[in-house]
This record gives C-alpha cells, sequence and structure tokens, in this order.
C-alpha cells in the first residue's frame, strides 16, 4: 500500500513540475472554523529544490493518463511513460499530513485530461471540496481549469479554490496549432474570461453583502513556454501586457523550455533557456512594479531582450538623455528607473531625505547598490563619474570593469552558444 | 561614565530608559546584572524594574513611534547581539528629543540600525515560519524544535496558533531552552529542563514516541522534494541562497535517504 503511493507520488510529482507556478500568496482565507490551516496574508516557502525553486504548496497531477498529445508536454498521449491516477482521498490525505507537519501551504491540483475536460474538472473540484468542507482546511488551494471546462463546473472550483488558471503555453495562436493540434486559444480564453467575470461579480457582491460567497480571492494566473516556438521576446510581452490588462491576471509565470520529447516539431536545444527566462521575469517586473510601459522595453528594432544585461540597464542605455537623476530632488518615479535602484532603496531614499540632504555616502549606508547606479545618479549635483561615457563604453564597464564578475551561468551558456555558433 | 545594569528583561531595559532621563546621566553602557563586570571608572547603576516607570516610557514611546517603529524596537531587543541595549537607548533618547518624528531619517545612525535590525529579525522569523517542521508524537502532539539566530520563539506563536487552531503542538528552542505549548485553547511558555535527560537530549523523541504513521509521511516529503525538482536546471548557489546550510537540521527532506526509496 505505502509503496504504491510512493510510486504514484514519484510520478504525478514529476509530472507536474514543469508548471512553474508556487505562489500561495494573496488569499484572505482565515481560519475563523477552528479548524486546519490559514492562508491570509504573506505565501511562505517552504522549501527549496536544488534548481533553486520554491517549494510551497503539494504540486500534483491527479492522473497523467491524457487524452491530448501536445508536444512540448511530458504527458502526451504519445510518451512512452509510466502513468498513475491518485483518488481523490489519496490527495486529500496527502495534503492535510503534510500541512500539519508545516512541509507546505497547501496544494496545486492539476491533471492530465482523461476521457473529456468536465469529468476531469469535476474531480479537480471534488478534492477541494473534501478538503474545505470535511476537513476544514483554510490553507491554499491552487486548482488547474481544464480548458473547455463548463461555466457551472469553473463556478464551484472557484467557491473553494483561493486561485485559478488556465495555462496558456504556446506564445500565439500559430505555434498551439502546430504543437498542440487539439487545444486552441477560444478554448483558453473563454475561461479565463469566464473566470474574469465571476472574480469582478463576486467583488461587486462583496460590496453589497459581507456574507457574499468568495470566488478565488487570490485571482487567476496563467503560464508560457518560453523557447519552445518562434515567438519573440516582444510578442510574448505584449501577451503578458494584454492578458494583465484586459484579463486582469495576478501572475503570468514563464516556464523556459525544458527538453521533454524528440518531437520533430519543436527546436532542438541541449539546455533550457534559463538566461531568457529570467529577463523576461525582470521585463515583467518593469511593467508590475515599476511603471514601464511594455513598448518601453522591447519595439520593433529591439523585439529581444538583450541577455547580457538587465531590460531597466538597458532601457536606461537607450534613454541618456533621462539621466543624470538627482537624488535629492527626482521624482519617486523617476529613481525607480535608475538601474539598480529598486522598490525598497527608491522608498528609502524619499524618505530619508525629507531630514538631510542626501550624499552617497547616505546611500552606501542606506545599502543602496551603487555598482550600476553610480553612472546613471547625482548628489547634490555631485556625481561618482569623472568623466562621461557613451553608452557602450558604459555597457562594457558594467559589464567588464570595475572588477565586474559576470554570472558564471551566463558566461557558461554564453559560451555554449559561441561554440554552437 | 555610567554603566547600568538590569534584569535582562524588556521592561528592565525600559527602566533603564527612564532612570538615566530622571539623572539625565547618559548611559555609557548597559548590561544585564548577571554578566556586567563593576566598572573601574565612574558609577555602576543597578536598575530594578518597575512596572510603572517602564509603562511609562512605553507609553510615550507610543504617542511618538508607529506601530511598525515600535515594532522594530522590541525586535532589536530579541535581536540579543552585543549592543542592542545602547541602540535600544539611543533610539528611545532620539524620539523623545526629537520635536518630529525620527522615522525614516535614516542619517541618524541608531534609526538605520534599528531599521536594519527590524529586517533581520524579520527574516529569521519568517525562515522559522517556513522552516519548522513538526513530527507527530503518538499521543497526538506536533513537536518541533528550533535553535533560531535571535529569540524568535515570543513572534511566530501568533502565527502557528493561527494556523494549527485544531491540533496541539508545541516549538521547542533548545539553545535558549524554553518553548511553546498549544492545547487547543491557549499558548504557554514552557521549559523542559529535569535533572533526568542531558541537554542534549532535550526535544528528542525516541523511536516508540512517533504516531505510527510519522516516518511514512517523512519519506513521501522526501520522495516528492527529490522528484519536484529539475535537474536540467540544477543551480546549487541559488538553492544555498535560499537555504543556508544552517537550517538544514531542521528539513526532513534534507535528511538521509532511507535505503529503499532511492530508486
Amino acid at each position: 500500500m505505502d509503496s504504491k503511493i510512493n510510486d504514484k507520488l514519484k510520478i504525478l510529482a514529476d509530472a507536474a513540475k514543469y508548471d512553474v507556478s508556487c505562489s500561495s500568496s494573496g488569499g484572505k482565507r482565515k481560519n475563523d472554523n477552528k479548524g486546519l490551516g490559514n492562508a491570509e496574508g504573506m505565501g511562505i516557502c517552504h522549501s527549496y529544490t536544488e534548481d533553486g525553486r520554491c517549494v510551497s504548496l503539494l504540486k500534483i497531477l491527479l492522473t497523467n493518463f491524457c487524452i491530448y498529445d501536445c508536444a512540448y508536454c511530458v504527458t502526451r498521449k504519445s510518451n512512452d511513460i509510466k502513468r498513475a491516477a491518485f483518488t481523490v482521498q489519496e490527495v486529500v490525505d496527502l495534503t492535510i499530513n503534510f500541512y500539519r507537519r508545516n512541509y507546505i501551504e497547501g496544494l496545486f491540483l492539476s491533471s492530465g485530461i482523461f476521457k473529456d475536460a468536465d469529468y476531469t474538472m469535476e474531480r479537480l473540484v471534488r478534492v477541494a471540496k473534501k478538503l474545505r468542507q470535511e476537513h476544514k482546511f483554510n490553507g491554499y488551494i491552487h486548482l488547474k481549469t481544464i480548458p473547455g471546462a463548463s461555466d457551472e463546473l469553473i463556478k464551484e472550483a472557484g467557491l473553494y479554490a483561493d486561485r485559478l488558471s488556465v495555462n496558456i503555453e504556446l506564445p500565439s495562436e500559430k505555434s498551439l496549432q502546430a504543437l498542440a493540434p487539439e487545444k486552441n486559444y477560444s478554448e483558453i480564453l473563454v475561461p479565463m474570461g469566464s473566470i474574469k467575470q465571476q472574480l469582478v461579480q463576486a467583488k461587486e457582491e462583496s460590496k453589497l453583502f459581507k456574507s457574499a460567497p468568495v470566488f478565488a480571492p487570490a485571482g487567476q494566473s496563467t503560464q508560457l513556454i518560453v523557447g519552445a516556438s518562434a515567438e519573440s521576446d516582444q510578442q510574448i510581452l505584449q501577451l503578458s501586457d494584454q492578458l494583465y490588462k484586459g484579463y486582469s491576471l495576478k501572475r503570468v509565470y514563464y516556464s523556459g523550455y525544458v527538453p521533454v520529447s524528440a518531437d520533430n516539431r519543436l527546436p532542438i536545444i541541449t539546455e533550457p533557456p534559463i538566461i531568457r527566462e529570467n529577463r523576461i521575469y525582470q521585463a515583467d517586473w518593469l511593467m508590475r512594479f515599476y511603471g514601464f510601459d511594455v513598448k518601453e522595453i522591447v519595439d520593433e528594432q529591439h523585439p529581444n531582450l538583450d541577455l547580457d544585461i538587465d531590460p531597466k540597464l538597458s532601457w536606461a542605455l537607450r534613454n541618456r538623455h533621462a539621466f543624470p537623476v538627482e537624488m535629492n530632488t527626482a521624482d519617486y518615479e523617476m529613481i525607480l528607473r535608475v538601474p539598480g535602484i529598486g522598490v525598497k532603496s527608491a522608498k528609502k531614499i524619499v524618505s530619508a531625505r525629507r531630514f538631510a540632504p542626501l550624499q552617497f555616502e547616505h546611500l552606501r549606508q542606506m545599502g543602496v547598490v551603487l555598482k550600476r547606479a553610480k553612472y546613471f545618479i547625482t548628489c547634490q549635483t555631485k556625481s561618482l563619474q569623472r568623466q562621461d561615457y557613451e553608452s557602450d563604453q558604459l555597457r562594457r564597464k558594467i559589464l567588464f570593469g570595475d572588477g565586474s564578475a559576470r554570472s558564471a551561468l551566463l558566461t557558461q551558456q554564453l559560451d555554449l552558444f559561441r561554440q554552437v555558433g | 561614565m555610567h554603566l547600568y545594569t538590569y534584569d535582562g528583561s524588556f521592561e528592565g531595559l525600559l527602566t533603564v530608559v527612564f532612570e538615566a532621563f530622571e539623572r539625565k546621566a547618559w548611559p555609557t553602557a548597559i548590561e544585564q546584572e548577571q554578566v556586567a563586570q563593576p566598572s573601574m571608572f565612574g558609577d555602576t547603576i543597578r536598575v530594578v524594574t518597575d512596572e510603572q516607570k517602564s509603562g511609562r516610557v512605553w507609553q510615550g514611546l507610543q504617542r511618538r513611534l508607529s506601530k511598525g517603529a515600535l515594532e522594530a524596537l522590541y525586535y532589536t531587543y530579541l535581536w540579543e547581539q552585543s549592543g542592542f541595549e545602547q541602540l535600544v537607548f539611543d533610539y528611545a533618547r532620539l524620539a523623545f528629543e526629537s520635536e518630529e518624528s525620527i522615522e525614516g531619517n535614516y542619517t541618524a545612525t541608531c534609526v538605520l540600525q534599528v531599521q536594519q535590525i527590524h529586517k533581520q529579525v524579520h527574516r529569521e522569523k519568517h525562515r522559522m515560519e517556513a522552516f519548522v517542521r513538526f513530527q507527530k508524537s503518538a499521543d497526538g502532539l506536533f513537536y518541533a524544535t528550533i535553535t533560531p539566530d535571535f529569540n524568535v520563539l515570543p513572534l511566530i506563536i501568533r502565527h502557528f496558533e493561527r494556523r494549527y487552531a485544531d491540533q496541539r503542538w508545541a516549538i521547542y528552542d533548545t539553545r535558549r531552552r524554553y518553548g511553546a505549548y498549544y492545547n487547543l485553547v491557549s499558548t504557554a511558555f514552557i521549559n523542559l529542563e529535569t535533572q533526568a535527560v542531558s541537554p542534549k537530549r532535550y526535544g528528542v523523541l525516541t523511536a516508540d514516541q512517533y504516531d505510527a504513521e510519522e516516518a511514512k509521511y517523512q519519506q513521501l516529503w522526501q520522495v516528492y522534494f527529490d522528484h519536484v525538482n529539475i535537474p536540467e536546471r540544477k543551480n546549487p548557489k541559488l538553492h544555498l541562497r535560499h537555504i543556508p546550510r544552517r537550517y538544514w537540521k531542521y528539513l526532513s527532506e534534507k535528511q538521509p535517504r532511507q535505503l529503499k526509496n532511492l530508486s
């Protein structure tokens, strides 16, 4: 019996790990029924895998049997792998027992599609319902919405789950047709739109009635695979921008494609594009927290992000006319745009300068990282630079000069690139 | 030269603030009674903790500081690193002597330091909330030991009370030798010291004291941890930045694998 659970867990955790979302934040589910668990406020990462990703939720598939044959997916029908399926009770027991020992914040349940969308979705909902109603479980539940599932089931899922997600996976309709012929964009966007509507409706109702049922309080998210198809960073980021604005998604996750198949529809790569994935995340952050418009980050002239430097530095080098920024007088929004200065540092600077005129020494003490910022700022009109540099000189100086060490991973990937080229 | 000594409690430290203002004799050092060395120069002032005096200091601080700043000051006390008493004093004195709020004045050394300590202690608190691993004992108690860098046990109780409202649990700080026990109603501080057990064995359960399913779930967790990893993306540097080695002792997923699940 135990070894059976062991084997199922191996197979169904393995199959779920390419879904990168692991967030457990944004829920507002309090423990007010003297039950188990509490999912209000911040998320917690209980562990980290050896690839450096956070482990916050028990992330598993209910089953990896699947009727679809999507080229990029490890669970595709034509792939010769071991198949397994959990029972509803097994998932519930694992979740509760892991949660009680403080291993996890909750459950992230997805599934291969067996029989049809509704049949699969109904089982996912049943797990969540059982946890909430029979076990008074207030931990975090993230349910994957199966494309094509009925509105009623999605609505019911939202009553028990904190977050719902529908994965778009491929950043354009064309790639989706080539790699996942059984899926289409409208099948994905329809449930996304319906979730959005439910979210808006639940919010309206909660304004009117305090007891109105909550619907997925942590919102919805999606995932895009990077590097399995030919889209440029511009196409990917424009799509994210539309999703954030049009579907009010909480998060778009990006998953660097890990070669899981030798399908000839896919590019031949030896390693996942980790650096590219990282740059896209940085750009995503710039759009969400730094007030950047997607057009400022990528455009027709620069459709792809620079792999060597981060997108903010890249923007700064293209827009030298906006600098230097004077720390004692500049707007918060402009301080945020200085390469190397993040939200926390920018806030500290704006706060501290009310008390005394800031000098570089103050910035250092506050922990502001000047390695890149020093080329773009002044304190009381003083600069740390003795001369002006052209943008490409600056770029070289930041990358190689002043003892700056490039990340070992980057060097390694660039070297590989050169060998191939 | 004025050396102040106190009993080590937060109230005691606030009483020191009161006494120093009363005498207008600013401390050159503040030390705990048990460890204080008599000063060769200057006088030693032995402060007795006084609820009324410490209460007045705290109320005064409440009028001048936000909730966040008061928390930062209390965190500085729990930080326990050398010089924390002087920092708490300097911060309180600056707050009392300034016309306007001192918060955010990071150009003042003590404000900046208290802010940084607040962050450090908060991070350790958060790590304990994440890395504590409970083991279920035969009588249904969920038990964990910790040895945090700073004295954060008082700070994590609320978190676990809300999370595990329906299970009895205990967390024991084996370095500071005290713990917290929740009995389904409320939480109390406990002390496990007895003559019968050597200090090294505090909080270590013997095999027969575990719940029958404890080993099974520890092993399942290890299986899960191993299979959620993507070997193609291995990144040991990042891994270590997130869980420094000193925390591994808490984590069942970081303990040696039993042979049968090595496959």
